[in-house]
């Protein structure tokens, strides 16, 4: 008894397509209210939490802008006054200026050697995979605890970097404790960190890049590197703009290396917008403040996102 | 003339591989090293490299440190199980919601969720305290996981909803002729198929749950509650008393081992979940 329908459904699909979609037609309004219905109840869930936790303090955070904040006690509105203190800031466009800076050096420095990692273990050799795993190892390690790894590796008593560096005269005081060094100390560990992310993306990328363009080329006579320049670089450019806008947004939100590995110094010289951002609403409690700094924050970052709209959107085109 | 030249090649490629990889490892085979040294050598000055016996001295006092050990792990743990729990019940039903239904406003709906990927948590960290404060949830363990949920959220309903959308409709056309409602229809019969989607999601939320800094900074006041990374933090900054290295990289080894872990075990999936979250 039972195989005969499932059969006749097998067999005949044309006639009972049709008839399926014949069903909500019978009672149409009642039943796509019911599966309209059916369609809420299961987002509601996750957007009741995105809208406690995301939506409410995004509205709250414009709100707080344009007030007189403090952790405790009563806030009062006062319009712009925030704005103005905050373009008087010279703390706030130092920080922002740094965290810049930090942005533009710590992208190449990551690129530069990813490309050259992808190139290097973009092949089918045995144990290729090993070293990719390695390479990827330091990514799945939470940029806090790598931070307090390479504080200890920098310190100038026990630390092993410290005492190979001073060894070879690249180094003559504890390297945390000069704004340059320093600063060089941070990028060095986030390109340990980060870089076997970098790769991957793309490694991805230029897997995806068919193999019959390099055998073209080759039986053409081109050389390797005019392989790199033609084929891999140009084919590769919307895996570089996502992944290079993708790592300007991280770098812009840089907090726990400095809060940790310098903690904003020396003399202030390390200090990021978060980091700043951080200090003014819970070392200083004036949270009105930090939500002005954040809002002008946000607006630099959507600028940056929209660039990434961009880019996708010319790569769907 | 051409094959030993490949060869040639092929050596210099590994040996090269194999250097940088050794680079790769060493601050973290360092750190391990020296968390199984007697503390006198770990704290030596200048560092000593052999160390003259192996003890588990560090990881026993690490025990003892602050509240204990035993009592961080399981901080960061309980987070990070609510995380994931969280995310993959809430994210596999907004996936399948996207993924099944019509209903009006979905499009709008859907970008909404995807417009908060494009706002970081930082920088709406102070009216999230406040938030958090009003409802209660401020140094709480739960609040922290809330917000972690919430700003894992855009990227996993995304990576759902495409794992949901990658299995043919005639699935649950069968099964519902079966006579299974559409709770039934997700739960015997899409989520075995989409299983690959939910791990991924799931080893996501747990790394960015036990990774996570900033937020446990400001989240957590109690010492009672300090997850891994702010606990050790307030070791090094010796909080109680001069800094113990040979502890803390007792204590970086734990942090760090059940990241190492899982990505090892489950590397295909975080794979997999990076280039359809990067680069779709």
């Amino acid at each position: 008894m039972s195989p005969r329908p499932a059969q006749s459904n097998t067999s005949d699909p044309e006639v009972s397509r049709p008839s399926h979609a014949a069903v909500p037609q019978g009672s149409k309004g009642k039943r796509m209210r019911r599966r309209d219905l059916v369609g809420y109840f299961y987002i509601a869930p996750a957007f009741l939490v995105v809208g406690v936790f995301f939506i409410c303090p995004l509205g709250l955070l414009i709100w707080m802008a344009f007030n007189n904040w403090p952790l405790l006690g009563s806030p009062h509105f006062q319009g712009v006054t925030n704005f103005i203190s905050l373009f008087q800031d010279t703390t706030f466009w130092d920080s922002f200026w740094f965290t810049t800076k930090y942005a533009l050096v710590v992208t190449p420095a990551i690129f530069i050697p990813a490309y050259g990692l992808a190139l290097l273990v973009n092949s089918r050799a045995r144990g290729t995979g090993i070293f990719r795993t390695i390479y990827f190892l330091p990514v799945v390690i939470g940029l806090g605890t790598a931070s307090l790894l390479w504080v200890w590796l920098l310190n100038d008593q026990v630390g092993i970097l410290h005492q190979v560096l001073v060894r070879w005269g690249l180094l003559h005081e504890p390297a945390l404790a000069n704004a340059n060094t320093a600063f060089v100390a941070v990028i060095v560990m986030v390109v340990w960190k980060t870089v076997g992310f970098t790769m991957v993306l793309l490694l991805v990328g230029m897997q995806a890049i068919p193999d019959h363009l390099y055998e073209a080329a080759r039986i053409d006579g081109a050389s390797w590197f005019n392989q790199q320049l033609r084929i891999t670089l140009p084919l590769l450019r919307t895996t570089f703009a996502l992944a290079l806008i993708m790592s300007m947004v991280g770098s812009f939100l840089a907090f726990d290396q400095f809060y940790i590995m310098t903690g904003g110094g020396p003399h202030n010289s390390t200090i990021t917008v978060v980091y700043w951002i951080y200090r003014a609403s819970f070392t200083y409690f004036k949270l009105g403040y930090g939500a002005a700094m954040s809002l002008v924050l946000m607006t630099a970052l959507t600028l940056l996102s929209a660039c990434q709209l961009l880019v996708l959107r010319q790569r769907t085109d | 003339m051409n094959l030993p030249r490949q060869s040639v090649w092929r050596v210099l490629r590994s040996v090269v591989c194999s250097i940088i990889a050794l680079l790769f490892l060493a601050p973290i085979c360092w750190s391990l090293l020296t968390s199984f040294k007697v503390p006198a050598e770990a704290n030596a000055a200048p560092p000593q490299l052999v160390p003259s016996r192996l003890s588990g001295e560090n990881y026993g006092a690490l025990l003892v440190y602050g509240e204990g050990m035993p009592r961080y792990f399981g901080n960061s743990l309980i987070v990070a199980t609510l995380t994931v729990i969280g995310i993959v019940l809430l994210s596999t039903l907004a996936g399948y919601g996207f993924s099944r239904f019509k209903f009006p406003l979905k499009g709008v709906l859907f970008l909404a969720l995807l417009v908060t990927l494009m706002v970081p948590f930082q920088s709406i960290l102070t009216p999230l305290f406040l938030v958090l404060r009003t409802l209660n949830l401020q140094n709480s363990l739960l609040g922290l996981a809330l917000v972690n949920i919430t700003f894992q959220m855009p990227f996993s309903v995304f990576m759902l909803r495409n794992s949901f959308d990658g299995i043919p409709r005639e699935l649950d056309d069968a099964a519902s002729i079966d006579g299974c409602n559409s709770l039934q229809i997700l739960w015997r019969v899409l989520l075995p198929v989409a299983l690959p989607g939910v791990v991924s999601v799931a080893l996501f939320a747990f790394l960015a749950s036990w990774n996570e800094f900033l937020a446990a900074l400001i989240f957590l006041t109690d010492s009672e509650k300090f997850t891994l990374p702010v606990m050790l933090l307030n070791a090094q900054s010796g909080y109680l008393g001069s800094v113990d290295w040979g502890l803390m990289q007792a204590g970086i080894t734990i942090t760090v081992l059940p990241c190492a872990i899982l990505f090892l075990l489950l590397q295909r999936y975080y794979v997999s979940g990076l280039v359809s979250g990067a680069v779709k």
